[in-house]
């Protein structure tokens, strides 16, 4: 196993982790953050260095129809796309779910306008939750690399068959440098194996891809993704351990950091979670018992495993990177659902934070763990919903 | 009409595929007919306009005459009996 670590940003961990996979397509259109994708891995394909065929289309709408196509003839074949990107290929992000396609898809995530913004926040991704594709969150740089081989081989796995959204933040991840510790080409080679399936497409053996479907099938297909979506928690924890037993790189579907003594906890996801354990880190020095989890997932939710973990505490504050105009912030709806039936449950409150690239800072933080101590021992904002960081 | 005995989730193929080539012939659209275009060979000069203009490949030919209808396919869109120079083709109303 290589022991070098090369400084990548997020974007460029992404586009060497498509390079070592070499799919048989790609097929994308460039939009900021995701652009230093596309950007490094044409240049893999200009230099000869993938098999690769990358199709230049027009837009993201004819970016993921392609990839659509790649895929339902047998390919293996991937995209990436960030915010107004996504919304522009959104009745083919259904279409491939629907379609079954295994497709991987790297989404920077970014604020989806208006007014015009090209920061992070989550806004893009969460409005996809319910399109039907497998959701997968990265912390940063290293995890992003990682994800991509896992994300492939849950999106092929015969039990499974869905597209998943590889999701990094904008900027934050996709433009810092940090230290990666990629896998030699031969190790990913041999980890991905070879695309199972179903056989190419070709005029000997023809079969038909996304026909007209009404009354009398519809509701069978759906019934059919709603089977497949329960297959997928299992299947990413037998390749989740088969991934740190091959390169001793251990990652769980929700993440636990200090909490062994903790008595409240922060939940979060993406790299907001960075800044979160140092400033843990920090307040642990003057004894306070604080701990964070993190899901890796999103959809499925991991819902079960949520609601075990989290009854363990007796007050967790939830930080979602997007708002959902009307109702319950994303994370925080998912695992108050999960509570319902628990007959324990901590107090729990939601803050919503870095919308459009609003920086969420140790002094925010520090903020958080101050309400989190309140709700702890007085319960009174139990069930509130604030902005954190807004005048 | 026949009581078709449909597949559950388990038995189709995902993600809508259909595996078999041309399958449309198993499916039967005679239902959706109002009018049904009857044939009369007396009449029919075997111009082959209706064989040419049948949006479903419903007009039967056997040994180079038209010898009648598909009515198992035909949809009774009535375009046979429209440009039918002889008005060999008349659209009956269906009695159901």
């Amino acid at each position: 196993m290589t022991t070098k670590y090369e400084a990548l940003t997020g974007a460029e961990a992404a586009a060497l982790a498509m390079k070592q996979i070499n799919p048989d397509v790609v097929a994308v259109y460039p939009i900021t953050p995701q652009t230093p994708i596309v950007m490094k891995f044409s240049e893999y394909v200009a230099n000869g260095e993938v098999d690769t065929e990358m199709v230049r289309v027009e837009s993201e709408h004819s970016a993921m129809s392609a990839t659509v196509g790649a895929a339902g003839a047998g390919a293996r074949a991937m995209t990436a796309t960030a915010a107004n990107g996504l919304a522009l290929m959104w009745e083919i992000v259904y279409i491939a779910a629907s379609t079954r396609l295994p497709i991987v898809m790297g989404l920077v995530n970014r604020a989806l306008s208006g007014p015009i913004n090209i920061h992070c926040d989550h806004s893009d991704s969460m409005g996809a939750r319910d399109s039907g594709w497998i959701q997968i969150y990265s912390e940063n740089a290293q995890e992003v690399y990682d994800n991509y081989f896992m994300a492939l081989r849950i999106a092929e796995h015969k039990d499974v068959l869905l597209p998943v959204m590889v999701c990094q933040d904008g900027f934050i991840t996709s433009h810092s440098v940090e230290n990666v510790l990629p896998l030699e080409d031969a190790q990913v080679k041999k980890f991905i194996g070879k695309k199972n399936f179903k056989g190419l497409l070709t005029s000997e053996k023809p079969y038909t891809i996304g026909p007209l479907d009404l009354q009398d099938y519809y509701m069978e297909h759906k019934m059919q993704q709603h089977d497949a979506m329960k297959h997928v928690i299992p299947v990413i924890e037998k390749i989740q351990k088969e991934y740190a037993e091959t390169f001793d790189r251990k990652y769980e579907i929700i993440e636990e950091y200090r909490t062994d003594d903790a008595d409240m906890v922060i939940v979060g996801m993406s790299s907001v979670m960075g800044t979160v354990k140092d400033v843990i880190d920090m307040m642990r020095e003057e004894g306070i018992k604080v701990g964070a989890v993190k899901p890796r997932l999103f959809r499925p939710f991991p819902a079960e495993k949520i609601k075990n973990v989290l009854s363990k505490f007796k007050a967790i504050i939830i930080l979602d990177r997007s708002d959902s105009f009307g109702s319950f912030p994303p994370l925080y709806g998912e695992i108050l659902a999960s509570f319902f039936a628990a007959e324990k449950k901590p107090y729990i409150k939601s803050f919503i934070h870095g919308l459009g690239g609003r920086d969420t800072n140790v002094e925010m933080i520090k903020e958080v763990i101050s309400e989190l101590q309140k709700l702890r021992d007085t319960g009174e904002s139990n069930f509130t919903i604030d902005y954190l960081g807004v005048r | 009409m026949s009581k078709e005995i449909k597949k559950g989730w388990k038995e189709i193929p995902i993600g809508g595929l259909l595996l078999d080539a041309g399958n449309s012939r198993e499916y039967e659209t005679g239902t959706w007919r109002t009018f049904k275009p009857i044939h009369n060979a007396e009449k029919c000069i075997n111009c082959y306009f209706c064989w040419e203009f049948c949006p479903d490949n419903s007009i039967l030919i056997k040994d180079d005459k038209v010898v009648g209808m598909n009515y198992f396919q035909c949809k009774g869109c009535g375009v046979c009996a429209a440009v039918c120079p002889t008005k060999a083709i008349e659209m009956v109303k269906e009695e159901k």
